[in-house]
């Protein structure tokens, strides 16, 4: 399995991407810096991190989505790779295209650092086929701005065609909101595109895959992506 | 050049902060020459108290600072010490009290910046934050704002950087209504053989500026920082810096990708006093001239005149030496992360600082004997007349035991008892996946250290309060309890960093106090054999005349050499929270049915307590004892019982007491105890919620119990079993009368809310 991170000025979640992914899992990552025009030969993932890219100035996300790098990623996502995208990855993503939405300030305005459980909307997905429909899982958040947001008519055709994959919610699965940290419609933590190749979220899978983290909430994503590589 | 300098006389001198006497001074080091403006301006930075130490250095020659770990200690960006097996820790911690006083967001914000720099600029990366923060009363004017801009200039800067926030401790009382304290604390993981110090060396060396161009702001912060508060404060917020993190982190990443060169000679921050102190200070350490061309600096705005280039504190910025021919690759480097990286001047052999401003020589300073003539006072100390009174005033009587239950609710309402999570969950505390414990999992922060077994905890203390009590024994008291902290996690303590923070040293009363401190601290360091490796002086918080309780705060680093051991996960994933090792401890209960012991002994004490305050509204009466020996026996027995698998949970007894304390832990277990105390002669508040030292309230399982008492008699430590944990009810009995039953939630609910009710909707 080969991955790469992309690295942005101001990425700082890519060392934890690394980490999940290398040492973890014990796949071939490697970090890709910016300013490259194209990801490693052999690529199938590719993880963007979190951070503040570009120190978040604009708006999350919007400089790095244009990065020369970004294009490739472009071109592999359409070519049907995988691509996951957490918290500023995430916002990268949406500021793309390869996502729809926005993520705005958090309700409370300010950041929040947290762990929240998340409830599987969509097993059947190369990032989720370890995991069953329904599985709660807790993970942390480190954001300000993961308050998702999409207008009506969107919001409803992305539930109708399962795009949500992920939705905060209580320890024992209750969905509400009074278990969504940051303001996000419908609870949304995590979304994937129509296809179900590209992958968005807020919380981080990739800071819970050691006992030693705190807990291993995350595996059940990396589990799944190794099940993806090993029938690919 | 738009504004021509002004005349340089004795009152510009006195203006600029020095005194009558440096003047003179500085006239015989110029042998009679008037200094030019940015001449003056150099004095008058280098020669504050902020940078000069001047009335503080006889006083911190007494501070321990040896020991077979220490790689470096106080005198260079930061300390270093040894952690085995070519690993080593870069840390310290700093004060930014002032400008966050005046402007809080920047102010806080750029104190966080100041202090990743002066730990990564000795080529460790930084993997560890911690803060310690002194509010006054949530009421006083201004306080929400504070507290709401402090914490959220931490967050800003901090979670940019990408560092994990570990904890630290936060505080209210009245006596800092006018006057916080923001100390910022940096710990960093490097090579033990990779370590990078701020050294001009080697006359024809190139002299490099990286980082931030220079603009205006900052300019006589150190001086700012070096005097009293009156009413007009906000009118010095230009002095303040602006901090730009993002900057700061492509800083960070460009200066690791330099250490693993052998480019570098020599390199220092550009903090307090900028450029000033960065150039006199490394070419000092080597015994060299320096000649810089001022206006090759790169700035941000338009006519900057040498006096602001020298004096400017613009942030996010390092002056670094580099090997002849390698200038170049270090742009590449820099330029890569979209940097500045420009030649400035040379190292000479003169030993002089010579400053050339578009070919005019503007300033030339020799800058040993600048050094050398820097002021050094032993300042006139008094202890205080009313620290008798306050020590010896009756207190009150006893409390009834039907008033038990109002007082704990109250006292868990009190904002320094109360929980810190709305402030600490702004900040990222498990960013690079390092945290073992984090913020409120545990007494100390713990981090491992990829690539070993080890972990590093890190834990802050200082209790005012005592300090005002006794300054001796409250310095003393705070060393022993960030190292308590660090032995309920397990960690042994390998080294401190200081901020000390008093009044303005001018008042006799004050020296006094931070004389008996800086004694205080060594009496407590050579007991429980820790050094101080790196530190930080704050005097003249005062405002309109009105000092801050002592508060010499202590950072501790502790080691674990084998913390990354198996863990144990038996929870279902959905819950799976609880940290749970064998070689590490949290402070919450983790099972039920466990048994719950005190290791220490209660005292009679309730002087200078929460408790005390809260019912009195006043902090007086005898400052609690320490009793060094037997703090030495508790903490070896504590961390013992850690690395045996003994503990569940471990968590030591500081502000509100013992039943403070047991809460604590319930709290963060989500369980209920039943906690049955006897009184054994002592006043039933001092049993309660008497902050007696030495304490800590540990849990385990009742299989271990006969363990415990064995390693208790090893160690020559009191224990008493205190009660059990489990259901979702605390009671409280004491001598068999019942004196509570309540819910946890609903009094985790009191404990919760105050400052999210306070802070939530406030300016």
């Amino acid at each position: 399995m080969r991955v790469a991170v992309p690295v942005f000025p101001g990425s700082n979640c890519d060392h934890d991407a690394l980490h999940a992914c290398g040492t973890v899992m014990g796949w071939d990552t490697r970090a890709v810096w910016h300013q490259e025009s194209r990801l490693p030969e052999g690529t199938e993932l590719v993880f963007v991190p979190g951070g503040f890219s570009y120190g978040d100035y604009l708006r999350c996300g919007a400089i790095a989505a244009l990065s020369p790098i970004m294009a490739d990623v472009r071109r592999f996502a359409e070519a049907g790779g995988l691509v996951l995208g957490v918290c500023n990855g995430f916002q990268i993503l949406c500021e793309a295209g390869l996502l729809p939405g926005a993520l705005l300030r958090n309700a409370s305005l300010r950041f929040i650092h947290r762990t929240v459980h998340l409830r599987v909307e969509r097993a059947d997905l190369p990032f989720t086929s370890a995991l069953k429909p329904g599985q709660v899982f807790a993970v942390p958040i480190a954001h300000a701005e993961g308050n998702f947001e999409l207008d009506d008519a969107e919001l409803a055709d992305l539930e109708a065609r399962g795009g949500v994959a992920f939705r905060y919610c209580a320890p024992d699965g209750r969905t509400g909101e009074a278990f969504v940290p940051n303001g996000s419609s419908h609870g949304i933590a995590g979304i994937v595109n129509t296809r179900g190749n590209v992958l968005g979220m807020m919380p981080h899978p990739e800071r819970a895959v050691e006992p030693a983290m705190g807990g291993v909430g995350g595996l059940g994503i990396f589990e799944s992506l190794a099940r993806t590589f090993a029938t690919a | 050049m738009a504004v021509a300098d002004p005349v340089v006389n004795e009152a510009l001198a006195r203006e600029l902060g020095l005194s009558a006497d440096e003047w003179q001074t500085l006239l015989r080091l110029l042998d009679g020459r008037i200094p030019t403006y940015p001449e003056l301006g150099i004095f008058s930075a280098m020669w504050s108290e902020h940078c000069s130490y001047k009335s503080s250095r006889i006083h911190l020659k007494n501070l321990p600072t040896e020991g077979p770990r220490v790689l470096q200690g106080p005198g260079e960006n930061a300390g270093v010490v040894d952690i085995g097996d070519g690993w080593a820790v870069c840390f310290k911690m700093e004060s930014h009290n002032h400008p966050s006083f005046i402007e809080p967001y920047q102010g806080a914000a750029t104190g966080v910046g100041g202090i990743l720099r002066d730990v990564f600029t000795m080529g460790a990366r930084p993997l560890a934050n911690m803060n310690s923060l002194r509010f006054g009363e949530l009421d006083a004017p201004r306080m929400k704002g504070l507290v709401k801009g402090v914490a959220a200039g931490i967050a800003g800067y901090g979670n940019c950087m990408g560092i994990a926030m570990l904890g630290g401790d936060c505080a209210f009382d009245a006596c800092y209504n006018g006057n916080i304290l923001v100390n910022a604390f940096t710990l960093g993981v490097m090579r033990s053989d990779r370590i990078f110090r701020g050294y001009a060396s080697g006359p024809g060396n190139k002299v490099m500026y990286i980082g931030s161009k220079t603009g205006r702001d900052g300019i006589h912060g150190a001086s700012m920082a070096s005097a009293e508060f009156g009413e007009g404060s906000e009118e010095k917020r230009p002095t303040v810096q602006v901090g730009d993190p993002f900057t700061e982190k492509l800083l960070l990443e460009a200066c690791l990708e330099l250490f693993e060169t052998d480019w570098i000679i020599g390199i220092q921050d550009m903090g307090a006093a900028g450029l000033t102190s960065s150039s006199f200070e490394m070419a000092s350490r080597a015994g060299t001239g320096l000649e810089l061309r001022l206006d090759q600096v790169p700035m941000r705005e338009t006519g900057m005149t040498p006096f602001e280039l020298m004096l400017s504190e613009s942030q996010e910025r390092m002056l670094l030496v580099a090997k002849p021919g390698h200038e170049p690759d270090v742009q590449k480097v820099l330029h890569k992360w979209g940097l500045d990286a420009v030649v400035i001047g040379e190292v000479t052999t003169s030993g002089r600082f010579v400053g050339l401003f578009h070919g005019e020589k503007v300033i030339d300073l020799p800058i040993q004997p600048l050094a050398d003539a820097a002021p050094k006072y032993d300042r006139p100390r008094e202890r205080p007349a009313w620290l008798d009174e306050v020590q010896g005033r009756p207190l009150p009587p006893d409390l009834a035991p039907s008033e038990a239950e109002a007082t704990l609710r109250r006292l868990l309402a009190c904002p320094t008892v109360a929980s810190k999570r709305w402030i600490y969950e702004q900040y990222d505390g498990t960013v690079r996946g390092n945290t073992l414990l984090g913020q409120g999992e545990g007494d100390a922060g713990l981090i491992r250290v990829k690539g070993t077994d080890k972990a590093v905890a890190v834990a802050s203390d200082c209790n005012g309060r005592f300090g005002y009590l006794d300054p001796f024994w409250g310095a003393a008291h705070a060393v022993a309890e960030a190292c308590r902290n660090l032995a309920c996690v397990g960690a042994e303590p390998i080294g401190l960093t200081d901020c000390l923070n008093y009044g303005n040293p001018e008042k006799p009363e004050n020296m006094w106090a931070f004389q008996q401190g800086c004694l205080g601290i060594r009496q407590a360091c050579l007991a429980l054999d820790v050094p101080v490796v790196s530190g930080n002086v704050s005097l003249y918080n005062d405002t309109e005349g009105v000092s801050i309780f002592p508060t010499p705060m202590i950072a501790a680093v502790g080691l674990i050499e084998d913390a990354a051991l198996p863990v144990d996960v038996d929870a279902p994933d959905a819950t799976a929270l609880s940290k749970v090792g064998n070689r590490f401890c949290g402070s919450g209960f983790r099972a039920p049915f466990d048994a719950v012991y005190l290791l220490g002994e209660n005292r009679n004490e309730i002087g200078g307590s929460e408790y005390l305050k809260l019912r009195t509204g006043s902090v007086y009466g005898p400052c609690p004892e320490l009793r060094l020996d037997e703090e030495h026996g508790l903490q070896a027995c504590l961390r013992e019982g850690v690395r045996l698998g003994l503990f569940r949970s471990a968590h030591d007894c500081s502000e509100g007491g013992l039943v403070v304390a047991v809460l604590e832990s319930a709290f963060g277990g989500g369980m209920g105890c039943q906690l049955l105390l006897h009184r054994g002669g002592l006043r039933l508040d001092a049993l309660l919620f008497g902050e007696s030292a030495g304490r800590a309230v540990v849990s385990l399982s009742p299989a271990g119990e006969s363990a415990l008492q064995a390693l208790c008699e090893a160690h020559r430590v009191p224990f008493a079993k205190i009660g059990v944990t489990g259901g979702r009810h605390f009671t409280l009995a004491v001598d068999g009368s019942p004196l509570l039953d309540a819910p946890v939630a609903e009094l985790q609910a009191i404990h919760d809310r105050v400052l999210p009710e306070a802070l939530e909707h406030a300016g």
